[in-house]
């Protein structure tokens, strides 16, 4: 059933058909709609689950920290500040192995204070371990929702879906709401393996000694760093996971097939913008332009941030003459986290593309078409294969 | 989709004597129980067992009456201050040690 | 930039209900087959009162660009008032068109070439049965009549699917009221 309605609405919508049993959030903007919509989904029983109003968001988090212990389905969601006050909870939520889905509506952090959108919130947060996913439009933030939560029981790891604020938050777009049959086959009842159970009582994560010790019924317990090493592994296998699960998600839904990347135009490019979010889709005009001028450029919009898929993008980007990354996030007094990431993956390439990075769109600074334009030719001509980041749109 | 564990490895931890070893020789102060003022004792029935619940080395048995394992008992003295008859008394180790020779 | 795209942009007053009848009009073009519909309102904090605009872009294929208009093909005035504080016809283009809700007629109002449709979209309402100054409903009318993109039809069962629990059919006869006292002024 088609609907138009606010990204954040579709984002509320997935949840509501992943009958998530416990959701517990504090409003920020621009996430504030998703969560006023996911309370009136319960006060009017059209989904079943305890809304926990909650004074924090490290409490939101914490609230879902207990649910999901106790085997409950549960869901947060947030932006900005209130993701970085949440940052201490994220490490446990992943250290504890537990399948949380939360939404981020991507806005930029203060200080200065600013409600706009950039991604520097859900980027700062790349190495507590958390899955990654960055929908591009409304049909991709209800189906990635859908799949988040499978993915996220499956390999028991907590999965954020990442949406530009505004852009997509506050706009209202066509998407397929997918039939609840539909997604109860795909995603059946949450059975968690390891959950608090009175019957069968037991600590969780309290002191991990530095080595491993015998249990108390004389097996070897893991210490602390082969658990973290543990989580690694397992992220890294989340990748085929992730693919397989939206392999399946297409059979049902006749949606998806871009897991990791998705490429536009990018088949004889000699030069690849790369961005993630709604950015890679509003670059698809620029890219149209510019092939009609003789170009040959493409885009490629990075959908699975965390964990890295490194190999998919060896694979889309290893023998480019250029590669340029744009971005709305900055590791300040370094780079683009992402070119970062990027230009570790292509050092094992025998040819390795010419690789720039822009930064641009930070605190909601409107990015024009032009200005894309712009840049990627100036980078298609050479003249930014530098290692420092060049600023669009910077008013000096 | 090919059936894979996921989450081999979690910090995880049953309750019961002996995690740390037998630290029953760690104890400086052992708790006795009254049975004259222990609630399941004089109501010969299983109640109260607030010291099985409170006990953080799962050594107190929840027996009509409650038992110490003393081999694993640390003497803590939590079972003491929590249980709601003041039946248990934190006694003096050395004093069992006379009473032994 | 794509020249397949038609841009509206809807000038109101916060909490007049101007994204309402932009999302309005969105579904019903939607349903008339235009597949690529954004609606994106003015980014930032909400003020009742305040002037705002909404951004209503829509296309025979998917849209992909969500950053405001700049260069609007018409644009929607709810409120005649907003002429004094706003320049509505900021960036439209030639043979541009202005649709208001207005008291005096058509030939009153002179915006630098541009064609305008006026309705006095608040008397309307009241004609209908709305209380006054439920103008969100009735513009739709105006906009059907002066636009010709969407039918009136279309936009009635789209404006009676809104307003469930909020006197759908009163909302729907005022943008039939509307459409019918819409005047297109000469050039």
């Amino acid at each position: 059933m088609y609907m138009i309605e606010s990204g954040n609405v579709a984002a509320a919508t997935g949840v509501q058909l992943a009958r998530t049993q416990v959701i517990a959030a504090y409003p920020i903007t621009p996430q504030t709609p998703l969560t006023e919509k996911l309370s009136e989904f319960v006060e009017s029983g059209v989904l079943d689950a305890q809304y926990i109003p909650v004074e924090s968001e490290h409490s939101a988090m914490a609230v879902c920290i207990a649910a999901s212990t106790a085997g409950a389905r549960a869901f947060t969601a947030t932006s900005a500040n209130g993701l970085l006050y949440m940052h201490e909870q994220l490490h446990w939520a992943v250290g504890a192995r537990l399948p949380l889905v939360m939404c981020v509506a991507n806005r930029g952090v203060g200080a200065p204070w600013t409600v706009w959108n950039d991604q520097q919130d859900s980027m700062s947060q790349r190495d507590v371990g958390w899955i990654q996913l960055y929908a591009n439009d409304h049909q991709q933030i209800i189906d990635t929702t859908i799949k988040a939560f499978r993915l996220a029981q499956t390999v028991s790891i907590p999965v954020m879906v990442c949406y530009d604020g505004y852009l997509l938050s506050h706009t209202y777009m066509p998407f397929d709401k997918p039939d609840q049959e539909k997604v109860d086959a795909f995603l059946p009842p949450f059975t968690p393996r390891h959950f608090l159970d009175p019957e069968d009582p037991g600590n969780f994560n309290t002191v991990t000694l530095p080595d491993i010790r015998p249990g108390v019924d004389g097996t070897i317990e893991p210490g602390y760093m082969e658990i973290r090493h543990n989580l690694h592994q397992e992220l890294r296998e989340a990748i085929e996971v992730y693919q397989e699960i939206d392999r399946e998600y297409q059979e049902q839904f006749g949606r998806g097939g871009t897991p990791l990347v998705e490429e536009y135009r990018c088949d004889d490019a000699d030069y690849v913008a790369v961005c993630i979010g709604s950015l890679s889709y509003q670059f698809r005009d620029v890219i149209d332009l510019m092939r009609e001028k003789g170009a040959k450029v493409g885009v490629m919009g990075i959908q699975m941030y965390r964990p890295f898929p490194d190999q998919a993008i060896v694979a889309a980007l290893a023998d480019r003459k250029g590669v340029i990354v744009f971005e709305k996030a900055l590791s300040y007094g370094n780079q683009g986290p992402l070119y970062g990431d990027i230009k570790s993956a292509l050092y094992s390439c025998e040819k390795k593309p010419a690789l720039s990075n822009y930064i641009l769109g930070l605190g909601g600074r409107e990015i024009k078409t032009s200005q894309l334009i712009d840049a990627l030719t100036e980078a298609c001509a050479g003249q930014a294969a530098e290692d420092a980041p060049r600023w669009i749109g910077l008013k000096l | 989709m090919a059936p894979k564990e996921f989450c081999k490895m979690l910090s995880r931890s049953k309750p019961g004597p002996g995690d740390g070893g037998k630290t029953g020789s760690w104890r400086v102060l052992r708790p006795v129980i009254d049975l004259e003022k222990c609630i399941p004792a004089k109501k010969n029935k299983k109640a109260c067992f607030t010291c099985w619940l409170y006990c953080p080395d799962s050594v107190v048995s929840k027996t009509v009456p409650p038992s110490i394992n003393l081999e694993y008992c640390k003497g803590c003295g939590i079972c003491a201050e929590e249980c709601p008859a003041g039946a248990i008394e934190m006694v003096d180790e050395s004093s069992f040690i006379v009473e032994d020779k | 930039m794509r020249k397949d795209i038609i841009e509206i942009r809807w000038h109101g007053r916060g909490g007049q209900g101007a994204i309402t009848a932009a999302k309005i009009v969105a579904n019903a073009a939607f349903v008339s087959g235009y597949k690529g519909v954004v609606m994106a309102p003015t980014f930032g904090t909400e003020r009742r009162g305040a002037p705002v605009f909404t951004s209503l872009k829509i296309s025979k294929q998917k849209i992909y660009d969500l950053s405001p208009i700049t260069t609007p093909d018409m644009v929607v005035v709810l409120d005649h008032s907003l002429l004094e504080e706003v320049n509505v016809v900021d960036g439209l283009k030639d043979d541009g068109l202005v649709i208001l809700n207005g008291p005096k007629p058509a030939s009153e109002y002179s915006f630098a070439g541009a064609r305008v449709a006026v309705a006095d979209v608040t008397s309307c309402g009241v004609q209908a049965g709305l209380p006054p100054g439920i103008v969100n409903s009735g513009i739709i009318g105006a906009f059907s009549k002066a636009t010709g993109l969407v039918e009136l039809d279309l936009l009635v069962t789209a404006i009676k699917d809104e307003f469930v629990g909020k006197k759908p059919e009163l909302n729907a006869k005022a943008a039939e009221i509307t459409y019918e006292n819409t005047f297109i002024g000469d050039i």
